[in-house]
């Protein structure tokens, strides 16, 4: 194995991992203010295939990202409205707005299946994940906003009572989510596998919604979990075309187990639970009440 | 807001989201009239995947035009292979369709289940093994194809590693391996062959990335068994060459893609329905190969393929046509050295349908 090879096999890591990032980092952004949302694999196909279908219609890749933008806000405004203002429960609304999300990108894109395009390089985007976790590290330790969001999530009766508007705050953290996790589609449609396939998001919503808990809700963890998840798979893949005997199945379900370790671990001291797990993720927020 | 009203509200919205599926699931074709037989589909997948699903509905297409007003079609797609597949194909089978075709494996015994209420409906299941009296199979010999495209990479190979991507270790899949070194080593003794199971039919981004990988460790010709033209896509990004999978897949790498083994359905849709308007169908197991125009090349991509080499794919095609080529044509060992197809004669059907080991020669073993 000489250099060149390492090279490459680092360039496909970081090429497959970066729309991970990019989902957890919203998603780990909504569950901050205490809303988690189970929809990312439905707001990830829709982003993609708005992508998708925006860059065929008018050629243009920036018109095919803003269009993508506003598809993942309008998916993940509906899921806020439904979550703070029906005060709807929030594990269920996010199940809905995936199967949701798996219907209306098939219908969209029926008639857009193996039409061929260009694909864009991935490399700024990739830098763009280093950047966007940078900001959020930042954000949350650094700014005020960041501090409000977190209070929001730690106990929204005390930041309400303080004078904080929790549902705005959270408004705001799922429309970021849903913006994130259209980007990661977007990516994935637009430069990853340049196409559109019905349910290519091929469960990765899954695993960035898994990957947020393996960060233990910290921004950079979610960089670092990210190219674990990613590199171990590419590195099995390696180790398979080299003839060595593996149990292919097995890191396939991975970031799972993983992550149910790591849940194992934090839930069993009730002090590691409190440093990491918001507060009132999943629990509604009622100003009248 | 109330509770009872919400829950009320997330129920009928569930409702009309169960109920709109289905009518737009369902998609009909063709005038309805009293004499006409009536042929239905079920699909695991979309029409427009260009792969599996793609080509059952272009023979669905070519039936309907073959045969004109004598039949009409109907099919549902997106079918899960679970229980939903029942009701998919009982509504079929209620609504008074004369023939019903199941176009995936896994939907074996929900065929059987709904043949058994509906003994007068006819029903065909792709690539499965049980029949009864209104339940045929039929399935191709994909693997002939794979002799095909094994030749060609043999002499188009310069660093002799072929990069193989795999879906699921079962036969079908082991089958194509075995029968495309077998043509491979056979014109080219180095050749060498790396597998990657990827363990999904569907998945572009990681389909690209076993490509990748692949190409990264030396490979210069790509070959799948996966259903997305993702690999084929990054062959031609990265300069390589490769095969489609199950349709032409020319459009989406033009210079990468040397030819696909395609999957022909329509002529035996055909013979099938056209079995039914005349009243004679019967029973029957098919698995047909290049000699029934079950499995067909795709047109050999002429600026990367020599005209010489052209003229030896077509010479194979034909032979394997008329039977002088097999295969799976002996002497065959497996990995242990084993001689398990004598020379002079061919793997039975039995051998090849529970196939599930590699020939001598390709240095991998089979995931248990």
């Amino acid at each position: 194995m000489d250099s060149a090879m390492i090279i490459g096999i680092i360039n496909i890591i970081i090429i497959g991992t970066t729309p991970l990032i990019f989902a957890a980092i919203g998603e780990l952004v909504a569950e901050k203010s205490g809303v988690l949302n189970l929809g990312l694999e439905g707001m990830m196909l829709v982003g993609a295939v708005s992508a998708f279908v925006t860059l065929v219609i008018t050629g243009s890749y920036f018109m095919a990202l803003i269009v993508s933008l506003i598809s993942g806000l309008l998916m993940s405004g509906f899921f806020a409205f439904l979550v703070l203002y029906l005060i709807a429960n929030q594990v269920a609304s996010g199940l809905a707005l995936t199967i949701f999300g798996i219907g209306i990108s098939s219908m969209i894109g029926k008639n857009y299946i193996g039409t061929p395009i260009e694909g864009l390089s991935p490399y700024f985007f990739v830098i763009m994940s280093f950047v966007i976790v940078i900001l959020v590290g930042y954000f949350f330790k650094k700014t005020k906003t960041g501090l409000i969001i977190k209070a929001v999530g730690e106990s929204h009766n005390s930041a309400h009572s303080l004078g904080f508007n929790v549902i705005k705050i959270r408004f705001l953290s799922i429309l970021f989510g849903g913006a994130m996790s259209a980007l990661a589609g977007f990516y994935i449609s637009i430069c990853y596998a340049p196409m559109w396939q019905e349910g290519m998001i091929a469960g990765r919503g899954w695993i960035a919604l898994a990957l947020v808990v393996f960060a233990t809700w910290n921004p950079e963890r979610v960089l670092l979990g990210a190219y674990i998840f990613g590199g171990v798979a590419i590195i099995q893949m390696n180790l398979q075309a080299f003839g060595v005997k593996f149990p292919g199945q097995f890191f396939n379900m991975m970031p799972y187990l993983v992550t149910i370790i790591v849940l194992v671990i934090i839930s069993g001291n009730k002090l590691r639970i409190k440093l990491s797990a918001p507060a009132c993720l999943t629990i509604p927020f009622n100003k009248n009440q | 807001m109330t509770k009872q009203l919400k829950l009320i509200l997330s129920l009928v919205l569930l409702a009309v989201i169960i109920v709109g599926g289905y009518f737009v699931a369902t998609n009909k074709s063709g005038v309805e009239s009293s004499d006409e037989k009536k042929i239905g589909f079920i699909y695991i997948g979309p029409p427009g995947d260009h792969g599996w699903t793609y080509m059952h509905d272009q023979g669905r297409q070519f039936m309907e035009k073959e045969l004109g007003s004598s039949i009409s079609t109907t099919y549902i797609e997106g079918v899960p292979e679970n229980a939903d597949a029942v009701r998919a194909i009982r509504k079929l089978a209620e609504s008074g369709h004369d023939l019903i075709f199941t176009t995936s494996f896994n939907y074996m015994d929900q065929t059987l289940e709904v043949a058994k209420e509906f003994p007068d409906v006819k029903f065909e299941h792709a690539t499965g093994f049980k029949r009864t009296d209104n339940v045929s199979t039929y399935a191709a010999r994909f693997y002939e194809g794979r002799t095909v495209i094994g030749h060609i990479a043999g002499k188009m190979t310069k660093s002799n590693t072929i990069g193989y991507i795999a879906s699921f270790p079962i036969p079908e899949v082991i089958r194509g391996i075995n029968a495309f070194y077998l043509a491979a080593s056979k014109v080219n003794p180095d050749v060498k062959i790396k597998i990657i199971w990827v363990y999904t039919w569907y998945d572009p981004g990681k389909e690209a990335d076993a490509a990748n990988t692949l190409i990264n460790q030396g490979a210069d010709i790509i070959v799948q068994h996966t259903d997305t033209f993702a690999p084929c896509q990054a062959a031609e990004k990265a300069g390589v060459l490769a095969f489609g999978q199950a349709s032409n897949q020319e459009d989406f790498c033009p210079n990468a893609h040397m030819t696909s083994i395609e999957d022909v359905w329509g002529d035996y849709y055909t013979a099938r329905a056209k079995a039914i308007v005349e009243g004679n169908w019967t029973s029957t197991d098919t698995w047909g190969g290049m000699d029934t125009g079950m499995v067909k090349m795709s047109p050999y991509n002429e600026k990367i393929l020599s005209a010489e080499l052209i003229a030896e794919a077509k010479a194979l095609e034909e032979s394997i046509k008329d039977g002088s080529t097999h295969s799976f044509a002996g002497p065959i060992y497996n990995q242990a050295g084993e001689l398990v197809v004598a020379e002079g004669s061919v793997a039975d059907d039995g051998m090849l349908a529970g196939m599930m080991f590699y020939v001598q020669g390709i240095e991998d073993q089979v995931p248990q």
